[in-house]
C-alpha cells in the first residue's frame, strides 16, 4: 500500500474529530492530532478502531501511545499492513 | 427578597412539530404525531404506535459540528436542539467552540425517565455479547450516563452554574422546572435551562408494553390512540422528544432587557410514600392533592384564579381519578372548574419528557392565549362527564387567560407541580 493512499484514509478518518477545521485544511506528515488538529483524546480509540477496520490490522494499546501525528498513524498502519 | 422567576426562552422537539411556531399550529389544530412503529410490530408488541419527533436528523446535521454528532444518541439530539433553540429564543449568542469563556451565571436541570436506553441496546448489550467490548469505543459512556443530556448541552453551551439531570420517571420534566426555579430564586443562578428529554427506541417502551399499560386496539388508527378522558382509552401511547424552558431571575431578564413570556409564580414537588392507594406504579390521591395544593400556596395564588389546567391525563384508568383530585384540591366542583386539557392526546406520553414539553404548550397557549384541545375524547369517559364544559374537543381563543397549572405524577409515586402567569406587556405581574 502506498504512504499517499494510506495518508488520505487517515486524514479522512480523523476528519469528523477535527475541531480545528483551519489545520485539517492544511493537514500534513507532522500535524500533531490532538494540538493542531484539537482532536479529543478520549476520541483516539474510536480512531484506532477505524484504523483497524479500514486497514484490516490489529493496532495494541501500547502503539497508540507513540502516537502524536498524522505521520505516526501513517507509519504505523504501514508497518503494519506489510 | 428572594428573586422572581420568568419564562425568556422555549425549545421543543416532539412527535408532532419541532420548533415553536410550528408546535403552536400543532396544538392549535389537534395534529397528532403518532405513527404506527416498524419496530414494536416487528417485535410482536401489543402496542404497535408510538410519537416520534420527524426529521431530526436533519436539524442536528444543521445545529452540531460532525464530531459532536459522533456521540449522540436520540436523547441527546433531542435535548440538545430544544436547548439551543431556548437559549437563542432567550436571546443569547451560542457560543463559538473555539471561545473558551464560561457562562457562570448559567446552568441547567435537563431530566430523563430512562437515558440512554437506544445505545445499551443497539451497542452495548450485543458487544460485550460478543466480547467485543474494545469495539464500544470512547462514546458509549457520556450516552448512557443519567447525566448525558446535561452534560452534552453544558459543552455546546459553555454553561457555569449548576448542570444535573433529575430522574423521577413520568414527573421528571415538571420536577426539572421546580428545581432549576429553586436555584434562581435563592439567588444561586441567574439563568437555568430547564426540562427533560427522552429518546424514540422500543427498547424504552418493552417494558410499559408488558405491563399492559400501553394502549391496544389502536394499531390501525395511530392517530386515534392516544385517548386521554375518554371512555375507550385503554392505555398511554409512548412518546419522546423534548421540551426545555429558560427560566431566570426576573433582574437578569430586565437587565439585559430579554422579553418575558410567563411567569413561574410557584411550584411543588413531593411523593406519596406507596401508602394510601399509592404504590410504584399509583400515585397516592392525597399526594397528589397536596402537591397541587403546595404549587399554589407557594405561587402565592388562590386556587379559583386558575384558568387552565394542563394535566398529567395519559389515558389510562387513572384520568378520572386525576380529575377528581384536581377538582378537589382546587375546591372547584364541576361547575366551577377550570378549562382542562391533554397535551398527550396527540404527542402520547414522552416519560421523562412529558412535563418539560407540556409546559412548553403550556406557556404556549398563556402567551397567545388559546387552549388546545384534548383530542379522542368525544366518547368521555362517565366519570368526567360532569366536567364536559371545561373539556375543549377544538381549539378555544381564550385571550383572558391568566394563570395556568402543569403536574406530571410518575413512577415511584412522586409529583410535581408548577404555576405560570401570563406576563402582561407593561412588564408588571398581572393580577389573578
Amino acid at each position: 500500500m502506498r504512504e499517499a493512499e494510506v495518508f488520505e484514509t487517515v486524514v479522512k478518518i480523523l476528519t469528523p474529530h477535527a475541531k480545528n477545521q483551519a489545520a485539517l485544511a492544511g493537514v500534513k506528515m507532522d500535524t500533531n492530532i490532538l494540538d493542531d488538529l484539537k482532536v479529543n483524546s478520549a476520541r483516539l480509540v474510536d480512531v484506532v478502531l477505524a484504523f483497524e477496520d479500514a486497514f484490516d490490522i490489529e493496532i495494541a494499546d501500547e502503539e497508540v501511545d507513540s502516537v502524536n501525528t498524522v505521520g505516526d498513524c501513517v507509519r504505523l498502519v504501514l508497518a503494519k499492513a506489510s | 427578597m428572594s428573586e422572581r422567576v420568568v419564562v425568556t426562552g422555549l425549545g421543543v422537539i416532539a412527535p408532532n412539530a419541532n420548533g415553536l411556531r410550528d408546535f403552536e399550529l400543532a396544538l392549535r389544530k389537534g395534529r397528532s404525531g403518532l405513527r404506527a412503529n416498524a419496530e414494536m410490530r416487528e417485535a410482536g408488541f401489543s402496542c404497535q404506535v408510538a410519537g416520534v419527533p420527524q426529521g431530526v436528523d436533519a436539524i442536528a446535521t444543521s445545529y452540531f459540528a460532525e464530531d459532536e454528532l459522533l456521540a449522540m444518541n436520540s436523547s441527546h439530539r433531542f435535548a440538545s436542539i430544544a436547548a439551543v433553540d431556548a437559549w437563542l429564543d432567550a436571546g443569547l449568542a451560542r457560543p463559538e467552540r473555539g471561545d473558551d469563556r464560561v457562562d457562570w451565571g448559567s446552568g441547567a436541570v435537563l431530566g430523563t425517565g430512562i437515558g440512554g436506553m437506544d445505545t445499551i441496546a443497539a451497542r452495548i448489550v450485543p458487544y460485550v455479547n460478543e466480547k467485543k467490548v474494545r469495539r464500544l469505543g470512547s462514546t458509549a459512556v457520556e450516552q448512557v450516563m443519567a447525566s448525558g443530556i446535561s452534560a452534552r448541552v453544558s459543552g455546546l453551551l459553555a454553561l457555569g452554574n449548576q448542570v444535573t439531570t433529575n430522574s423521577s420517571a413520568c414527573s421528571t420534566g415538571t420536577e426539572a422546572l421546580a428545581l432549576g426555579a429553586a436555584r434562581i430564586r435563592a439567588g444561586l443562578a441567574e439563568r437555568m435551562l430547564c426540562g427533560g428529554a427522552e429518546g424514540a427506541s422500543h427498547y424504552i417502551w418493552a417494558g410499559f408494553d408488558a405491563m399492559r399499560v400501553l394502549a391496544r386496539g389502536f394499531n390501525e388508527e395511530p392517530e386515534k390512540a392516544s385517548r386521554p378522558l375518554s371512555a375507550s382509552a385503554s392505555g398511554f401511547i409512548p412518546g419522546s422528544g423534548a421540551g426545555v424552558l429558560m427560566l431566570e431571575s426576573l433582574s437578569s431578564a430586565r437587565a439585559r432587557g430579554a422579553r418575558v413570556y410567563a411567569e413561574l409564580l410557584g411550584s411543588a414537588v413531593n411523593c406519596g410514600g406507596h401508602r394510601g392507594g399509592g404504590s410504584m406504579t399509583a400515585p397516592n390521591p392525597e399526594s397528589v392533592r397536596r402537591c397541587i395544593r403546595a404549587a399554589l400556596a407557594d405561587a402565592g395564588t388562590p386556587s379559583s384564579a386558575v384558568d387552565l389546567i394542563n394535566g398529567h391525563l395519559t389515558a389510562t384508568a387513572a384520568d378520572p381519578v386525576e380529575v377528581a383530585s384536581w377538582s378537589a384540591a382546587l375546591e372547584r366542583p364541576p361547575a366551577s372548574f377550570p378549562l382542562i386539557t391533554s397535551t398527550k392526546s396527540m404527542i402520547g406520553h414522552a416519560l421523562g419528557a412529558a412535563g418539560a414539553i407540556e409546559s412548553v404548550a403550556t406557556v404556549l397557549m398563556l402567551q397567545h392565549g388559546f387552549v388546545h384541545p384534548s383530542i379522542n375524547c368525544e366518547d368521555l369517559h362517565p366519570e368526567v362527564a360532569a366536567f364536559s364544559a371545561s373539556i375543549p374537543h377544538a381549539v378555544r381563543e381564550t385571550p383572558e387567560l391568566r394563570v395556568a397549572i402543569k403536574a406530571g405524577f410518575g413512577f415511584g409515586d412522586v409529583n410535581a407541580c408548577v404555576v405560570f402567569r401570563k406576563w402582561n406587556a407593561s412588564g408588571a405581574r398581572s393580577e389573578p
